[in-house]
């Protein structure tokens, strides 16, 4: 493996030289536990241990769940129920697992906004942020799924939109829709397979998690100055590193606990303050609630998915030129997706040779009209399809995409940066001028 | 580092809170805000009143609303109405028969049934979730910060529907309406149910519409919620010893980095 020059694990005693010539797992473990981080990491850099720990957290909790769950149309609502009332610290387990799904995307579009900011996603790093996106991606499957199982009214009817979608598709739409269900509308095969998929999903984000971690440890880390590792030699790495244990584990450490300080109080004391009523109402096929809504964390591509509505002229122009077949539903469904695309692109899109959007002044200002433009999506999401709301989707919809495609590649050619610190030991050095003393140790 | 770490907080918090105060806001009718015992991170449930809330649902409620989910032995749970075995035993043999499969017949229930199930033509929905499918004052302006207070609200909803009646009557198509500001499109199939002196509670509480509709909505949220009380008390336990870990931390990390950041000096704490 490549990346920072650092030292390795070294055998002692005959059993470990044993093991390590035949199975190098404790120098894995090691040398991982061990890697060079650049201690100028601002406290933005530590939502991976968040999302890492939420990780294990929703699998314990599912995995206990799924012991008194019965995965049937007939029997699933009744039995999230025996789980709220008779089993042991039940209603606990399931009130961590509901919540923990939306710690898990808090701590997702933080890390995320985190990458954008600071230009994580650029070379020599796409590939983690292309992974990273992967992840996202199967967060974003694996909470629908899982919001289905209780088989409540929002459960139900989510689902039938949702996969609706897939049915917007031309020519095989209705084809995909019906094989992804198991039949012609949300049943009890569907339920089943959406079950059967939402313990299987995690532990595929488990191995691309794995991926993402080997991929950004041979890159080393980004830091909030974009400036590289010096990596000529061990002695000048050392400069402007530290190692992970003790250093990073202890402030990430502090950080998830008072996360998680903010997390149970939500658990404790408003456990169904992110969830919605109707979903305590068993799904009546017969009966659609008055507002759909999916939960928070998808309102904003929700919100992307809504606003191209028939009367848009990007819509009437595709459709002429398609014939048709993209209509407007069609044409959400690309948007929503392409919202995606266009950000997992970003490594290519952006052309400025400043890696760190710190020391990028006109960048700033749109980057945090981004970040404002996500919670206005976020907000409009949850809100009719009536004016202005329809007007204030179009908008935000239309801004999402002219910041990946035109802004970005635009910037670096119009902005001029400043220059940032020529290591990351000046920059540290900067914020704590008594360090250069003695350099650490 | 604690101001960038606050503004971390923050926007992890907006960013929860921002979609789900959207999310609470719901549609139609009037609900008034009543307050209730159990409301906010220390409330409790008021064990008299959900004694006298499981009367009020007995006399009048059950007739046509069953509670499918709620066990009748949790009525001798503690954190909910908390009768002794023996009151439960005589409580479900008295009010409500079951039909037993193996008898082929009803029978007087005992504390391992639970509350009856009612269904059929012009009887009305289950009850057992009913306070936590329905949600109250969602203000001020939409943003939902009562309900992050003080729940969602489901009890206050109840408590607005039962006194919402303005006594206007119309019959569509041989159904009978009745006008009640509380739901959406104003006009309700169930008919006026409470009238002041309906029940005789126990303790001598007067019987007043008003008392009794609130004391049947805080018993409808102890049968969607019995273990608040528990669960509150899980909350306190954790955030006090997150409290502390935390605090432990913070220290450990201050100790830590000191010297890094403090030229090899040793941190004097």
């Amino acid at each position: 493996m490549s990346g920072i020059p650092h030292d390795h694990y070294e055998p002692k005693g005959r059993f470990a030289t044993w093991l390590h010539n035949r199975l190098p797992i404790v120098g894995l473990a090691y040398d991982t536990l061990m890697i060079p981080t650049p201690k100028n990491l601002n406290w933005w850099w530590i939502w991976g241990i968040v999302l890492a720990f939420t990780l294990v957290l929703q699998i314990v909790t599912g995995i206990i769940l799924v012991m008194h769950y019965t995965p049937h149309v007939d029997l699933a609502f009744a039995s999230v129920e025996h789980i709220m009332r008779d089993v042991n610290g039940g209603h606990m387990l399931r009130y961590i697992h509901q919540n923990g799904a939306s710690l898990f995307f808090v701590a997702v579009y933080i890390h995320i906004f985190r990458g954008l900011y600071y230009g994580s996603y650029k070379s020599p790093r796409e590939v983690t942020w292309i992974i990273g996106m992967l992840i996202y991606l199967a967060m974003m499957a694996t909470g629908f799924l899982g919001y289905v199982l209780p088989w409540g009214q929002m459960s139900f009817w989510g689902a039938t939109v949702i996969t609706g979608l897939f049915g917007a598709i031309p020519f095989v739409g209705e084809a995909i829709q019906t094989w992804l269900l198991g039949g012609p509308a949300v049943d009890n095969a569907s339920l089943n397979r959406f079950f059967s998929l939402h313990y299987l999903l995690p532990f595929v984000i488990v191995a691309l998690v794995a991926v993402h971690i080997w991929a950004f440890h041979t890159t080393g880390n980004n830091n909030p100055t974009g400036v590289e590792v010096r990596r000529a030699s061990k002695q000048e790495a050392e400069k402007d590193t530290l190692p992970f244990w003790p250093y990073f584990v202890i402030k990430d450490l502090f950080a998830l606990a008072l996360v998680l300080l903010v997390f149970f109080a939500i658990v404790g004391f408003m456990p169904n303050y992110l969830g919605h009523p109707d979903n305590y109402i068993e799904a009546n096929p017969l009966s659609t609630p008055a507002h759909i809504v999916p939960e928070w964390y998808f309102l904003p591509f929700y919100a992307i998915l809504r606003a191209f509505t028939a009367d848009v002229w990007a819509v009437q122009l595709v459709s002429f030129v398609t014939g048709g077949i993209v209509d407007a539903k069609f044409f959400g469904v690309l948007a929503m997706f392409g919202a995606i695309l266009v950000m997992a692109l970003a490594p290519w899109l952006d052309t400025s040779k400043t890696r760190s959007g710190a020391y990028r002044p006109m960048f700033k200002f749109w980057f945090w009209l981004l970040a404002i433009d996500f919670m206005v999506l976020m907000w409009v999401g949850a809100q009719s399809t009536d004016e202005p709301y329809a007007t204030i989707s179009l908008i935000a919809s239309a801004y999402w995409f002219a910041y990946f495609l035109v802004i970005l590649p635009l910037l670096g050619w119009t902005e001029k940066s400043k220059t940032p610190p020529a290591t990351i030991e000046e920059d540290f050095n900067h914020h704590y001028p008594e360090a250069s003393g003695s350099a650490a140790e | 580092m604690i101001r960038k770490l606050t503004l971390t907080a923050i926007t992890a918090m907006s960013l929860a809170f921002g979609g789900g105060a959207a999310l609470a806001a719901g549609e139609g009718g009037h609900i008034d805000d009543y307050a209730f015992s159990f409301e906010g991170p220390f409330g409790t449930y008021d064990q008299q009143q959900l004694q006298r809330g499981l009367k009020v649902y007995t006399d009048a409620c059950s007739a046509c609303h069953g509670l499918r989910y709620v066990p009748l032995r949790t009525l001798a749970d503690p954190g909910g109405p908390a009768y002794t075995e023996a009151e439960v035993r005589a409580f479900a043999a008295e009010y409500f028969e079951v039909f037993d499969e193996e008898l082929d017949d009803y029978r007087p229930a005992t504390p391992a049934d639970h509350f009856p199930t009612v269904s059929g033509e012009g009887m009305g929905p289950d009850l057992s979730l009913m306070a936590k499918a329905r949600a109250g004052f969602h203000g001020p302006y939409g943003l939902g910060i009562n309900q992050l207070i003080k729940g969602i609200g489901g009890a206050e909803y109840i408590t607005s529907y039962l006194l919402g009646y303005t006594g206007e009557e119309d019959e569509v198509a041989g159904q009978f309406l009745y006008e009640n500001t509380a739901y959406s499109s104003g006009w309700v199939q169930m008919a006026p149910q409470l009238f002041e002196g309906l029940v005789e509670y126990d303790d001598g509480t007067p019987a007043t519409e008003e008392q009794m509709a609130k004391d049947v909505a805080a018993f409808l949220m102890w049968t969607a919620e019995p273990k608040m009380m528990a669960r509150k008390q899980a909350g306190i336990v954790a955030v006090t010893l997150l409290v502390l870990l935390t605090t432990l931390l913070y220290l450990a990390n201050k100790k830590l980095w000191y010297p890094v950041k403090h030229g090899g000096k040793q941190a004097r704490l």
